[in-house]
């Protein structure tokens, strides 16, 4: 018993590290270790793999008292879409085959990887030109946050608002249907569709994946999905890493962060299409 | 006014440090509750109840607690944790309001009506 208990907080600290500079939910990690390496039915990986999304997230929150490079605004206002969709994704389970959304998904991302090389390549692919957007000036969306890797305030507008919008609202969908946090959309949205610079597109979706995880976490709960001994030594584990990584990210350079999150997403998006098409690895 | 801008930037910068503190505490307060049911979980070697039987229900949760059985306390900590980003979507309403952001106020009591919608489906 204690060498699960110890193997699953060893686990959670490197999920929770990785999940917090990523902005994913570090369910991506840890359902196929649960699943592939320790056996566990995939019923109780699903169940593990919310609360680990939750604890990321509110690991990574409580990191600073202050947190001044998330955007309070984008994450409420996004996290309409994302809850709408949580809910109806909750709701179409059954009726609708996860096939096509895994493929959906599956090309979005491998189609991100593919923008985040080339973004990658160029030159100073932090500097984003971004002009004056509207309805991102009406709802207050624009922010500014200090780089501590750049020792720099960076002030950035954001744009394509109903575009990001309506990929978040996907998202919530994939996490209601597919039970999981969607972190990896959700940065896309914001980096890829409103032209939001990625630390903060990190920060905010660790925010928001909490909130959209606890939308369907407590069914879960309730369903008798969660097994403690394995859920409570994750999330502990996973609440010490995500306090250290969301420390790590404040101080990477951002090309970094790019550089771990392109083969990461590869990955899921491959991963994704290939459970879409049927193929069992 | 470049006074008043001030001062309400110092309220402003504290209420940012409470709210802060109140998201540690809760976090805290469920990491504390999983700690002592893992521990009490590992040195009696028992869930307290039946093999493969999980407390999933409050009722079984609050008689489970009261008797100090390891998977009952370890689940309270758990439900205890998937509070943590609801409290964080309430202290933002209470921080959109004093910071005077009438639209903010509405679209975040939204986001709560979603969440409190959801638990009943």
């Amino acid at each position: 018993m204690i060498h699960i208990a110890i193997t699953m907080i060893i686990l959670g600290i490197i999920a929770g590290i990785a999940g917090a500079i990523l902005g994913l939910g570090g369910g991506i990690i840890v359902t196929p270790i649960l699943t592939l390496l320790f056996g566990l039915d995939i019923k109780y990986a699903i169940g593990a793999s919310i609360i680990v999304v939750i604890a990321t997230s509110s690991g990574s929150t409580i990191a600073y008292l202050k947190d001044e490079v998330l955007n309070l605004r984008v994450a409420m206002f996004l996290e309409i879409a994302t809850t709408i969709g949580a809910i109806s994704g909750a709701l179409l389970t059954g009726i609708l085959s996860p096939k096509y959304l895994y493929i959906l998904f599956g090309l979005l991302l491998v189609f991100s990887a593919y923008n985040m090389v080339k973004k990658l390549l160029q030159k100073n692919s932090n500097v984003k030109e971004v002009t004056n957007d509207r309805i991102a000036t009406q709802l207050k969306l624009n922010g500014s946050y200090y780089d501590k890797a750049a020792k720099k305030q960076v002030n950035y507008n954001v744009q394509n608002v109903p575009g990001g919008f309506i990929v978040m609202f996907g998202a919530g969908l994939a996490s209601g249907l597919l039970g999981i946090g969607s972190g990896a959309f959700k940065v896309i949205a914001m980096d890829t569709f409103m032209k939001m610079p990625l630390k903060p597109s990190s920060a905010t979706s660790n925010l928001m994946m909490g909130v959209t995880a606890a939308a369907s976490a407590t069914v879960y709960f309730f369903n008798g999905s969660i097994l403690p001994y394995i859920a409570v030594p994750l999330a502990l584990g996973i609440l010490l890493g995500s306090v250290i990584g969301s420390r790590i990210m404040q101080v990477l350079p951002a090309k970094w962060i790019r550089a771990i999150f392109v083969p990461v997403l590869f990955y899921i998006g491959i991963n994704m299409l290939l459970q879409g098409f049927g193929v069992k690895l | 006014m470049e006074n008043k801008d001030n001062k309400m930037r110092t309220e402003m910068n504290q209420i940012e440090l409470i709210i802060g503190k109140i998201l540690r505490i809760g976090v805290i307060i469920s990491a504390t509750i999983m700690i002592i049911g893992l521990l009490l979980f590992l040195i009696t070697g028992t869930s307290g109840y039946a093999k493969n039987y999980i407390p999933s229900n409050f009722k079984t949760i609050f008689q489970g607690i009261v008797h100090f059985k390891p998977y009952a306390i370890m689940m309270l900590g758990i439900f205890c944790l998937i509070l943590t980003p609801v409290l964080r979507v309430v202290v933002s309403i209470y921080s959109f309001y004093k910071e005077k952001d009438k639209l903010y106020v509405y679209i975040t009591s939204i986001v709560l009506v979603i969440l409190i919608f959801s638990l009943f489906i």
